[in-house]
């Protein structure tokens, strides 16, 4: 055939990895995402979280199936099925405290992994697509947590849910009844709870796999940038070898293996001595079953959904409805996909842009962990001020984009891709 | 039959394929969709209840469940009912204009009678349940908050901080937008009080 003499390796090589090449292009696969993906030479600290975030992915899918073997999931035996898996089931509290800090760690590593990308211009053309299906992953990666959260029915689970469910409420027209289709109930009941568990378990976790994957091709094709931001393959040497741009394997699978066990060591500290990370993990209301009758005194997300918490709060109801906050929500997401086109800089990388979009990415940083705390605190004190505040500067960072980034001064971007080696 | 490709014929047959089969999608996604609304065992479970709030003292509040929701019964005192009309500059929605609530539920009490509240203990913000604090001109500490010297006496939302009186309304300033919600329900005798209908039912139930 006219393919054999073309791909030489494959169909030549013998044995059965030469049997399977000549079904299924194994050996194809590897060398081009693996033993002949070209990385730019120059990766440093932040480049460690986009293989964690593989790791947590697989973490969660591993232990999560597990869990489900002994969880029930009915309004009825939720809660002691947990209770059940934490004392009774061997190892049962490894692999609920596994699933449960690795939620977690999937929003640390995401978001360092986002910020790596504002920090590097990593959205820029031609990586529009892959930042807009990292945007994807993280919606999905939210409901994801949201429906898991509710999933051991203790009473921030049931209250978290009828809050966040209720959200849907203020829009207008449909509002009513779609709370009522999303709930199957007439509030947060059974039938809320199973249907969480299947997307939870079967949909969402396919939706997240998939667009990983898509993730990962489309990085793949237009190739990793750097913290130079600029083009790693344009230098080859006599021989063609890239000057800048080492393979994945062995570089960076070695690399990314220090990174992992970084990573693991504070990881299993947090599982094995604060699991519930001083109520920030797993809050402590969750330890009580659901009680529709009695709301928590006080209701926070968890950690990770606290900024946009903190943002919904700020906008107070106008013209008898509560609307605006949900839509403000809303928006602090949507924003995220067109950040590609909102940066206007002539260069990628901080490291060649001057000091506008360095103070903005600062102020920007420092009001979405303000956010973060605003989103914990009960809505007293100096809280509201300081979420609108934060609110406030979270969207200028964004809206204002075209312009700071163009008025910034920048400097020469160079030639070849530094480095300290 | 000729060796010319006719594009338009063709490009219209595949429209109608793709069209046909996405009507067709659309159908079959009906059954799906619509097996997320309340079943019919949840619409059974949604039927009217019946309190009897007789035993209820004078500053007392009972919780029932309707439809899974807390409802609340208040049993107000004269004193109380007799000042609700004093602070309605201080509400967002004081003739409950924009609030939910049954045609026969009017005026400052919200009430079928005056001495009994009945309303959704639901906050209209984002659906938490609010704490009942009826003493008034108390400085009430309620979940961490001072509600003040000047409190008449209400409900307290423990989430996000918002502040009703005694009839479910929700003051200026507030996250949650509108009154608390009434219900339909119904005096049958008494202090019989049934929850989720217009008109007491006839014969009352065992």
């Amino acid at each position: 055939m006219a393919e054999a003499s073309e791909s030489a390796d494959p169909s030549k090589s013998g044995g059965l990895i030469g049997w399977i090449d000549q079904r299924f292009p194994l050996t194809k696969l590897w060398k081009e995402h693996v033993a002949e993906y070209y990385a730019p030479k120059n990766f440093n600290f932040w480049y460690y979280f986009g293989s964690l975030a593989l790791f947590v992915l697989v973490n969660q899918l591993i232990t999560g199936i597990f869990l489900t073997m002994n969880y029930k999931p009915s309004s009825a035996e939720a809660f002691s099925s947990v209770e059940y898996i934490m004392r009774d089931v061997d190892w049962g509290w490894l692999i609920r405290y596994l699933h449960s800090t690795g939620a977690s760690a999937f929003f640390i590593v995401v978001y360092l992994h986002m910020f790596r990308a504002l920090l590097y211009g990593s959205h820029r053309k031609p990586r529009e697509l892959l930042w807009i299906f990292g945007c994807l992953i993280f919606l999905l990666l939210m409901a994801e947590a949201f429906m898991g959260y509710v999933l051991p029915w203790g009473n921030m689970s049931f209250w978290g849910a009828q809050v966040i469910v209720s959200l849907f409420g203020s829009l207008p027209v449909i509002g009513g009844g779609l709370v009522e289709w999303i709930r199957g109930d007439y509030v947060i009941a059974d039938a809320t709870l199973n249907r969480f568990f299947a997307l939870h378990v079967a949909a969402l976790p396919l939706a997240l796999v998939f667009l990983v994957i898509a993730h990962v091709m489309a990085l793949h094709q237009v190739g990793s940038n750097n913290p130079d931001g600029i083009d790693a393959k344009k230098h080859k040497d006599a021989q063609g070898h890239y000057l800048d741009a080492i393979p994945f394997h062995p570089y960076y699978t070695v690399k990314d293996l220090v990174g992992l066990t970084g990573f693991l060591l504070i990881f299993c500290a947090v599982i094995f001595f604060a699991p519930t990370f001083g109520g920030l993990f797993l809050e402590a209301p969750n330890f009580e079953p659901a009680n529709p009758l009695q709301t928590p005194p006080h209701i926070a997300p968890v950690w990770y959904f606290t900024p946009f918490y903190a943002m919904l709060r700020a906008v107070p109801s106008f013209a008898g409805t509560q609307v605006w906050g949900v839509l403000v929500m809303g928006a602090a997401i949507v924003v995220l996909f067109f950040v590609p086109w909102l940066d206007r800089s002539p260069v990628l990388s901080i490291r060649y842009r001057g000091p506008l979009y360095k103070i903005a990415l600062a102020i920007f940083s420092v009001s979405f962990i303000v956010l973060g705390v605003c989103g914990l605190k009960p809505p007293a004190g100096i809280y509201p001020t300081l979420a609108k505040i934060c609110t406030g500067l979270y969207f200028a960072f964004f809206l204002l984009m075209p312009w700071y980034t163009k008025l910034d001064s920048v400097k020469p971007v160079p030639e070849r891709v530094t480095g300290h080696a | 039959m000729s060796d010319q490709v006719d594009y338009s014929r063709r490009r219209l047959l595949t429209a109608a394929t793709v069209g046909t089969g996405a009507i067709g999608v659309a159908f079959v996604a009906v059954p799906f969709l619509a097996s997320w609304e309340p079943s019919a065992r949840a619409k059974a479970l949604g039927a009217p209840v019946e309190v009897d709030a007789s035993k209820l003292e004078v500053g007392q509040m009972l919780k029932v469940v309707w439809r899974g929701q807390p409802v609340f019964i208040v049993r107000r005192s004269k004193a109380v009912i007799d000042q609700l009309g004093g602070h309605d500059d201080e509400l967002a929605d004081p003739k409950s204009l924009d609030s939910l609530q049954p045609d026969y539920i009017k005026g400052a009490s919200r009430a079928r009678n005056p001495e009994y509240w009945v309303g959704l203990a639901v906050c209209t913000h984002l659906g938490c349940s609010p704490l009942g604090a009826f003493e008034p001109n108390n400085a009430t500490q309620l979940a961490g908050t001072d509600l003040g010297q000047g409190w008449p006496g209400g409900f307290y939302c423990p989430c996000h901080g918002s502040k009703y009186d005694i009839s479910g309304r929700v003051f200026k300033g507030m996250p949650a937008p509108k009154n608390l919600t009434v219900p339909a329900y119904a005096f049958s005798g008494g202090a019989r009080i049934s929850i989720g209908v217009d008109e007491a039912p006839k014969t009352a139930p065992i």
